[in-house]
């Protein structure tokens, strides 16, 4: 069983990789708009006690992300950043049914769910594109890709997570 | 000093977080800086190679559009031929030394606010940092990073861009830069409010750079106004390459690079 969940996030986590680089990076939708699904190994990654090595692989991934696209260090910025603060959205969106050992997304109501995906998925976007742009007299440019790259990834990875939950652990 | 210890272990948690997020955030400055991150960017071997597997399934969908776009190069060029003077005077003095070296786009990105290519060529092949890119309709951009086997192109879609350009029909020049706004449209500043414009003109390189040689086509102009000095212009070319589907490209390599380099850095 517990094997079974190493070997399940491992593969998320190259599966989410090469699907992000080579797929959903080059989407474009009206322009600009990618989804960033690799979100997804955040989100779902077992709420157990070992944050540590749970921090490390989310700046893992973000910096190989980052070395894809060549955009420096800004996706492992914000994949650090909603790893550290994720158990406080768990406590939030969940409340009492929030335990560190024994939580399962599929056993979640899913209005809950949502509301724990769309707010870590806000936050990701809003530090990601605030380094992107990295000039605060484009606030509005940075809200408006916040705003609409949120709303896409949020949809797709819904998407992709019910297509697969049914093999959840 | 046990206490030190024991703090670090009670936070690690905390610590580690701000370890690796001042990383991230260090990388980021420094790529917004000066382009300086050499691990991590696409000319990575290992990185350059999974795009250069993608590379090689998604080539076939192109091929037809690749194929028009050749035998329209090798017409145009066959009417060049056909049409040369015989006695075409060449001065050998001026005569520049510029070598192609076709190259292949294993990742091309425009909707980004700087954007980089990579290109299947590398050190092997005698490509350097500062070599110009271009397609057989216009530039394409310059290059800032190789490895043994790639090489990263810092693409005219990049904010930090900046290349010598003229217009064709009066020679005055300016440089090209890029406001990351449309994925067609870049900028030319540096024109004095004095030259008279036309919309549709030609805008080419300049030739002062060692990068690329004179009368490259870059675009059209399609709208200018003045700056907030009311001194300047700043005029909109529309560009005559797709940067959105590059396929295959050519590396300018001057043979005279290293001479033309010497002297320059006495300058400073």
């Amino acid at each position: 069983m517990m094997n079974n969940i190493v070997f399940v996030n491992i593969m998320r986590f190259f599966g989410l990789l090469t699907l992000q680089v080579l797929v959903c990076s080059n989407i474009n939708l009206i322009g600009y708009i990618n989804p960033n699904i690799y979100l997804l190994f955040i989100l779902l990654y077992p709420a157990s006690n070992n944050r540590l090595l749970f921090i490390f692989s989310s700046f893992l991934l973000g910096v190989v992300i980052d070395a894809f696209l060549d955009s420096g260090g800004t996706h492992a910025a914000a994949s650090v950043l909603i790893a550290y603060i994720r158990p406080l959205f768990l406590k939030f969106s969940f409340g009492a049914a929030y335990d560190y050992q024994s939580i399962k997304f599929s056993n979640t109501n899913f209005t809950q769910r949502y509301i724990y995906f769309l707010s870590l998925i806000l936050i990701h976007h809003f530090t990601l594109f605030s380094l992107v742009v990295f000039n605060y007299n484009k606030m509005l440019l940075i809200v408006r890709q916040t705003f609409y790259s949120s709303a896409f990834t949020f949809l797709v990875c819904l998407l992709i997570y019910s297509l697969f939950s049914s093999k959840e652990a | 000093m046990q206490q030190l210890f024991n703090f670090f272990i009670k936070n690690k948690i905390f610590v580690l977080f701000l370890l690796l997020f001042s990383i991230a955030i260090s990388l980021t400055i420094k790529s917004h800086q000066f382009h300086r991150t050499k691990l991590l960017n696409s000319s990575n071997y290992i990185i350059g190679s999974i795009y250069g597997l993608s590379n090689s399934v998604s080539q076939y969908f192109h091929l037809v559009k690749e194929n028009k776009l050749l035998l329209e190069e090798n017409s145009k060029i066959k009417s060049q031929l056909f049409n040369q003077t015989k006695y075409s005077t060449i001065d050998p003095v001026l005569e520049q030394h510029f070598n192609l070296n076709p190259a292949i786009v294993y990742k091309n990105s425009y909707s980004l606010k700087n954007n980089y290519i990579t290109l299947n060529k590398g050190l092997k092949d005698g490509i350097n940092e500062d070599y110009g890119v271009v397609t057989s309709k216009g530039i394409v951009g310059v290059i800032d990073k190789t490895s043994s086997k790639y090489c990263r192109v810092l693409s005219i879609l990049n904010s930090n861009s900046k290349i010598n350009v003229k217009l064709k029909k009066t020679n005055h020049f300016g440089t090209l830069s890029w406001d990351s706004k449309s994925a067609g449209i870049v900028q030319l500043n540096d024109i004095q409010d004095l030259v008279k414009l036309t919309i549709g003109d030609s805008v080419t390189t300049s030739g002062f750079s060692s990068i690329f040689p004179a009368n490259i086509p870059v675009g059209t102009i399609s709208s200018y106004r003045l700056n907030d000095t009311k001194d300047l212009y700043v005029i909109d070319v529309k560009l005559f390459n797709d940067m959105t589907n590059l396929e295959h490209v050519y590396i300018i390599k001057n043979t005279d690079f290293n001479e033309i380099d010497n002297l320059n850095q006495y300058d400073e």
